[in-house]
């Protein structure tokens, strides 16, 4: 039966021990490290909630960006759809123009060619007129070297005059 | 894994050999059960650790705490080594002052120190630091040690920093786990306020449970299998659930809502919510006690078992077979008590806990809607 029974002298030590231990934990333990594990708690849910946030935002910008590149890529093709029309268009207006032009420089060639030709022909005709008289001075002289040669070329030369006259009458 | 078995398996082995070398085995012996359980379970004046040598050089190790009484001769403290060893004709252990140490099978203080006063044998005040006592202060020490140490951890760390290893972390976890499935769905928005005070019960009582189970100093003490701890513990409870109950509460005892004959002219409720109201507390201080002492009971008898078994006959080699057998179950039935009790630890503070923190929340009850 003495087992049911507190002791008191065990009942004195257990109240002054406890009462005291109790005391310290409760000011200085547990309330600490319940705000702390609490204030971690709230610190980590703020983290996490801040990190799906940034993740989100992140996806976001990805997602744009997507849409900033293929935009990007559809200007660029745009680009140099205009960019190959503008070239050819260029190209053909330039060939286009070398064309005409080396048409009129073909012609003015042609041109200048056939005056060249006249002038040349007219020089060479002169040439050839103050050759054959040249020629003609020189056999000429050739045949008048004595006097019997140089009468007879007058008188076939006064034949010829004489008759076109008689003849002309 | 093979290898734990073996090396297990060897010490259940060598646990057999042991009692064959420390006994005579061709006697037969009576082993005080009764003793030796009483002795281990109950409070005492000296710290009792073991016997060492045989009958013929008997060498106990003891540690001898101070006593400290107030007789009619005024404050006296000395050491119980002063009370001497052989008992006297009444089972006593005489000491000095006139004091003396009633044997244990006094009806009125069995195993207490009493005065003698003329023919008349009067209790003194006595507040000796039994071993029980000395359990209180090693107990509450631990509990400093064990809350303060993470609560440290606590003050000299922002909430940013990296999270706490070993200790402090498990200590966080473990006082958030009952401080958030234990204490906070019992009490709700009242938590803030009784939370410290049941943590604190939960971990004295959780801490008190497992020394109880280490066989050797600074363990040992059956604190928690002690009635005058439980009974201080219940009584808190018991005071904090009176004292700050709401109105509501006690218009619940005193007028609760079932047909007014139940009440009026005899109040047939209001007495057995009154009755209730003592018996709550009592259920707690009984239930811790009566586990933790059942299961120190229970862990020493296994242990006994094994001595009983080894001067069973006269003869031998029936003693030596009997007790060799009886060492391997009884060392495999202690495994299992040991690792039943330390559930038991943890269930009963848990049990301890959550009770106290319904009865706190049962007189903090609001104004029914109608």
């Amino acid at each position: 039966m003495d087992l049911l029974i507190p002791n008191s002298g065990l009942l004195f030590w257990m109240t002054l021990v406890f009462l005291i231990v109790a005391f310290i934990v409760i000011k200085f333990g547990f309330p600490t490290i319940i705000n702390m594990v609490n204030e971690r708690k709230e610190y980590i849910d703020e983290s996490l909630r801040k990190a799906h946030a940034a993740n989100e935002k992140l996806s976001n910008i990805q997602k744009e960006g997507e849409s900033v590149m293929q935009q990007a890529r559809e200007q660029q093709a745009l680009l140099l759809k205009e960019a190959t029309a503008t070239r050819d268009a260029i190209v053909g207006k330039a060939q286009e123009k070398a064309h005409e032009e080396s048409a009129r420089i073909i012609a003015e060639a042609k041109s200048e060619i056939a005056v060249e030709k006249q002038n040349a022909f007219n020089d060479i005709r002169g040439q050839v007129a103050e050759l054959s008289v040249k020629v003609a001075e020189k056999i000429l002289r050739d045949q008048l070297s004595n006097d019997e040669k140089q009468m007879e070329l007058i008188g076939k030369l006064l034949d010829n005059v004489s008759s076109p006259v008689s003849n002309d009458k | 894994m093979k290898f734990i078995k073996q090396v297990l398996l060897l010490l259940l082995l060598f646990t057999a050999l042991v009692p064959t070398v420390a006994r005579d085995m061709s006697k037969k012996d009576d082993v005080d059960v009764k003793e030796i359980l009483w002795g281990h379970i109950k409070d005492s004046y000296e710290w009792h650790i073991t016997d060492l040598g045989s009958e013929e050089n008997f060498y106990p190790i003891v540690i001898h705490l101070p006593i400290i009484v107030k007789s009619s001769t005024g404050w006296h403290v000395f050491s119980s080594e002063e009370f001497s060893e052989e008992h006297d004709a009444n089972g006593d252990r005489p000491g000095p002052y006139n004091l003396f140490i009633k044997s244990g099978e006094d009806k009125a203080n069995p195993n207490l120190i009493v005065e003698k006063i003329g023919n008349k044998e009067v209790r003194p005040v006595d507040i000796s630091l039994t071993k029980a006592a000395c359990t209180v202060f090693i107990d509450g020490i631990l509990l400093l040690l064990v809350i303060l140490i993470p609560a440290r951890w606590c003050r000299k760390h922002k909430a940013d920093d990296p999270a706490p290893k070993g200790f402090t972390g498990l200590m966080h976890m473990f006082i958030m786990n009952i401080h958030d499935d234990v204490i906070k769905p019992c009490l709700g928005e009242d938590t803030p306020k009784y939370a410290p005070w049941l943590l604190t019960c939960f971990f004295f009582i959780f801490f008190a449970n497992l020394m109880g189970l280490v066989p050797f100093p600074p363990g040992g003490g059956n604190l928690t299998g002690n009635i005058t701890c439980t009974f201080f513990l219940g009584m808190c409870t018991f005071l904090i659930t009176n004292f700050t109950g709401t109105k509501e509460y006690w218009k619940e005892i005193f007028w609760p809502d079932v047909p007014v004959w139940m009440k009026f002219p005899i109040p047939l409720m209001p007495i057995i919510e009154l009755f209730g109201i003592f018996t709550k507390p009592l259920a707690l201080i009984i239930r811790l006690f009566a586990n933790m002492f059942a299961g120190h009971a229970i862990a020493l008898c296994f242990c006994a078992i094994i001595f009983i078994m080894f001067s069973i006959a006269d003869n031998a080699i029936v003693n030596w077979s009997a007790g060799t057998s009886m060492s391997i179950v009884g060392v495999l039935l202690s495994i299992f008590m040991m690792l039943l009790e330390l559930l038991v630890s943890y269930i009963q503070a848990l049990v301890f806990t959550m009770l106290s923190a319904v009865f706190i929340a049962q007189a903090h009850v609001k104004e029914h809607e109608a």
